[in-house]
């Protein structure tokens, strides 16, 4: 206990440490929340879905907190349900037929266009179709005819695909001649209340009719939209609980792995020392990167199987060699010549005595060594070899590069991981380096 | 250490036994050190070809390549189904062969080893050399000069500058600068390629007075001059990716080395003597280090081999570590194995040299005693 509070005063003095700390507890704390409320199955459907599951969303959208920052407000997406609005539809039953209007009013007050606008029709009927007027009407008061058409019972109307509606408005896209003033061919939108109204008729007895009206604008969402309309949202958030797995995982097994190794070598002595040794030469000689490459290309992107390799081919490296020394010389104490004497056997002495020992030195690396591996997946992932299932930061960066984002101008889709992979790295960074210069007396005033 | 023994007493003798000595050390080094060099290469082997399930894909697109081929050659369109299955059989085979499918794979990867030993690294399998050659060591060459041009600037950059600039920290510890490498050092977290991103964004994207990657411009200038400086221009940006992530760690490392030996008895000896700061930095701190500033330097010098196969793939920049990657990507074991077993000579030779070094630098140590 006095240990303990020994250690939180020495701690104390390293704010940077403090910080870390503070910074890794809120990361555990955002994964849990991914974890609740975007269960694994549903990131993994989100993650993996399409057009079916992200068609609301527009593509290369940079977040919506961008308009804080800039004069010319870009505009935000929407959606809106005649299904769950009921203040949209509007139903005159005529007994045959009846006449279904459904009115979509929005405010537009930004400084450009959307990037496209569509109606998701759905409709109910035995065999004649419903059939729709879609009307527009601008704040200045003017009302464009968009189109006449059947509606089928699943049916999409995009505006600036439909050639009718370019025609009549002189060639130019549509989801830019609606917005501007008349006969003007560029310029700002107008800015005002637009409203889209559907006026529809049913030709049968019980049939019926709704629309999605899906606005598509310049940005949306909290982190943004990529080449599959994704939200980022999900990945980012997803991100943190499996960079904080596959970085402790890798840290937590290479070191444990590694002392119990070293201890073992150590402890025996003659040729299971020996053969270690040449072990760790022979790793020194494999080109590390490459073969996490080669797992990753021929054999498997899961990251569990990358997990493991990397496990492997990390535990005998140079550390093994720093633990070597420092067992060498606990081997030697009189604590242990005693538990010798009373006949302890071989593992009770390595897992008993030696190692505990060695728990205050493995700490400050164990928590230094967890950003080069969080690092390391984002690595592979950036060369394409990220687990191809799960959402993870460096997918996102990866799936930036390939979509060429920086030379796009998209910062947003490689600067929100890049930031969080930073902020993982920097934390566990600042930790470790601080534990550190606790536990290593030697470094401590330098 | 020998330094209670008396000079010229049996000095003969000991010679001749220390010549044995060494003969017998270099001897047993040589061969341990070349059975860890078949070892760590033979395991390549194997890992390149996945324990014989590469050659289950290389099988598969052979059939599927020379399959295509049969079908969409009007020659053949003739053909019964009967005649054009055996020519597909018949070419499969000759490609096979070709590639030496048809022998085991614990016999090729024996041979792979026996020419990798030799440093007769053969011909590759998909891979070509931009001038055509499917020469492993043609392959390798082509793509030397641009890694060693940025791994060298960069990292002799990195060598020099973080021991300079170290040197000088170590003298005034606890200032304003050593406090501000202290506080950066833990951004060195991040690996080379991240910085890269951000130097992108910055010079690239936003400013746009760098380019995004490559080596040259495209086309490249016809005037040496240009060519140079266009170069240079591209070096620019990946080589500081490459110094930014390591450089606080690096000065931190070294400045905390250099301080634990300048609080030494002897340093603070030689300063109570008075002897000039310059002097004492040289004689007194320099010295001792020597051993690890030189192991630092060579283990630096032979990791310029393997190039940066990351930071190289997000600058496009036509080095051995893309090359690499590309090998990879191509199941293309001849050349994986190659730049390996070129990796694996040079350390185990700094390795065997250093011991040598170390006994040149520092009279304490002598070669084949102790460990």
């Amino acid at each position: 206990m006095k240990t303990i509070q020994q250690f939180l005063r020495d701690l104390r003095q390293y704010p940077s440490a403090l910080a870390g700390g503070l910074v890794i507890l809120a990361l555990f704390g955002v994964a849990a929340y991914a974890m609740v409320t975007i269960p694994y199955a549903e990131a993994i459907r989100l993650w993996r879905g399409g057009e079916d599951v992200w068609y609301q969303n527009p593509k290369y959208a940079p977040p919506l907190w961008l308009n804080w920052f800039t004069d010319k407000k870009q505009p935000e997406s929407f959606i809106i349900r005649s299904e769950d609005n009921p203040q949209v539809k509007q139903v005159q039953d005529n007994g045959e037929t009846s006449r279904i209007t459904l009115t979509y009013q929005f405010d537009y007050n930004y400084d450009d266009f959307p990037q496209e606008m569509m109606l998701y029709f759905k409709s109910n009927y035995l065999e004649k179709q419903p059939f729709v007027t879609i009307l527009w009407k601008t704040p200045d008061g003017r009302e464009i005819r968009v189109a006449n058409t059947g509606i089928s019972r699943e049916q999409t109307f995009r505006f600036s695909q439909d050639e009718k509606l370019v025609r009549r408005l002189g060639g130019m896209n549509p989801v830019q001649a609606l917005f501007l003033p008349e006969k003007a061919e560029t310029g700002a939108p107008i800015k005002g209340t637009y409203t889209l109204v559907v006026e529809g008729v049913t030709f049968e007895q019980g049939s019926n009719l709704d629309a999605e009206f899906v606005f598509h604008g310049l940005v949306a969402g909290w982190a943004g939209t990529d080449h599959q309309r994704r939200d980022l949202t999900v990945p980012l958030l997803w991100g943190v609980p499996i960079a904080l797995a596959f970085g402790l995982v890798a840290s937590l097994g290479t070191s444990i792995l590694t002392m119990i190794i070293a201890a073992v070598g150590a402890w025996y002595g003659s040729w299971v020392d020996e053969l270690i040794q040449r072990i760790t030469e022979v790793n020194l000689v494999l080109p590390f990167l490459s073969i996490l490459i080669m797992v990753g290309t021929f054999y498997s992107r899961s990251i569990w199987t990358i997990l493991s390799v990397t496990i492997l081919l990390s535990i005998f490296t140079g550390g093994i060699k720093g633990y070597r020394a420092i067992f060498l010389q606990v081997k030697e104490s009189t604590y242990i010549e005693a538990a010798r004497a009373y006949g302890a056997s071989n593992a009770r002495i390595i897992f008993q005595y030696l190692i505990p020992r060695m728990i205050p030195l493995l700490i400050p690396g164990l928590v230094s060594s967890v950003p080069a591996f969080v690092f390391l997946e984002a690595s592979l992932a950036v060369l394409g070899l990220g687990d191809p299932v799960l959402p993870t930061w460096g997918k996102i960066i990866n799936d930036a590069q390939v979509n060429a984002a920086l030379y796009k101008g998209l910062y947003y889709w490689i600067l929100e991981p890049a930031v969080l992979l930073m902020i993982t790295g920097l934390a566990f960074a600042m930790l470790g380096f601080a534990l550190d210069r606790i536990f290593n007396p030697r470094l401590r005033g330098m | 250490m020998n330094l209670g023994s008396q000079p010229g007493e049996g000095s003969k003798k000991k010679s001749g036994s220390a010549f044995g000595r060494v003969a017998r050390y270099t001897a047993v080094r040589i061969f341990t050190l070349f059975v860890t060099i078949i070892i760590g290469v033979y395991l390549t082997i194997m890992i390149a070809n996945m324990g014989g399930y590469v050659d289950e894909i290389m099988r598969g697109e052979i059939r599927e390549r020379i399959t295509m081929q049969v079908v969409a050659n009007p020659a053949n369109k003739n053909l019964a189904p009967d005649a054009r299955n055996k020519l597909v059989q018949e070419k499969v085979a000759l490609e096979e062969e070709r590639l030496g499918l048809n022998r085991p794979l614990a016999v090729r990867s024996l041979n792979y080893l026996s020419n990798a030993l030799t440093l007769n690294l053969g011909r590759a399998i998909n891979m070509t050399s931009d001038s055509g050659s499917k020469q492993v060591r043609l392959i390798i060459l082509e793509r030397l000069p641009s890694t060693l041009l940025l791994m060298g600037t960069a990292n002799l950059f990195l060598f020099f500058v973080s021991i300079f600039l170290a040197l000088g920290l170590s003298r005034r510890y606890g200032s304003f600068w050593d406090k501000l490498i202290i506080t950066l050092s833990p951004t060195s977290a991040a690996p080379p390629w991240f910085y890269g991103i951000f130097l992108i964004l910055i010079f690239a994207a936003i400013f746009k007075v760098l380019p995004f990657g490559g080596m040259v411009s495209a086309p490249p200038p016809e005037n040496p001059l240009d060519y140079t400086l266009s170069v240079l221009e591209h070096l620019i940006l990946p080589s500081s990716a490459l110094i930014i992530s390591a450089i606080f760690i690096s000065i931190y490392n070294w400045r905390t080395f250099f301080l634990i030996y300048s609080s030494e008895d002897y340093v603070e000896m030689a300063k109570a003597k008075g002897l000039p700061a310059r002097d004492i930095e040289s004689r007194y701190i320099l010295r001792p280090t020597l051993p690890t500033i030189i192991t630092n330097f060579a283990l630096l010098l032979i990791g310029l081999w393997t190039g940066a196969i990351i930071t190289e793939t997000i600058f496009q920049w036509p080095g051995l570590g893309r090359t690499m990657y590309r090998a990879i990507g191509l199941y293309d074991t001849p050349v994986i194995v190659g730049s390996t077993i070129i990796y694996a000579y040079l350390l185990a030779l700094t390795v065997f040299l250093l011991d040598f070094v170390y006994a040149l630098v520092d009279p304490r140590v002598k070669v084949g005693e102790g460990n």
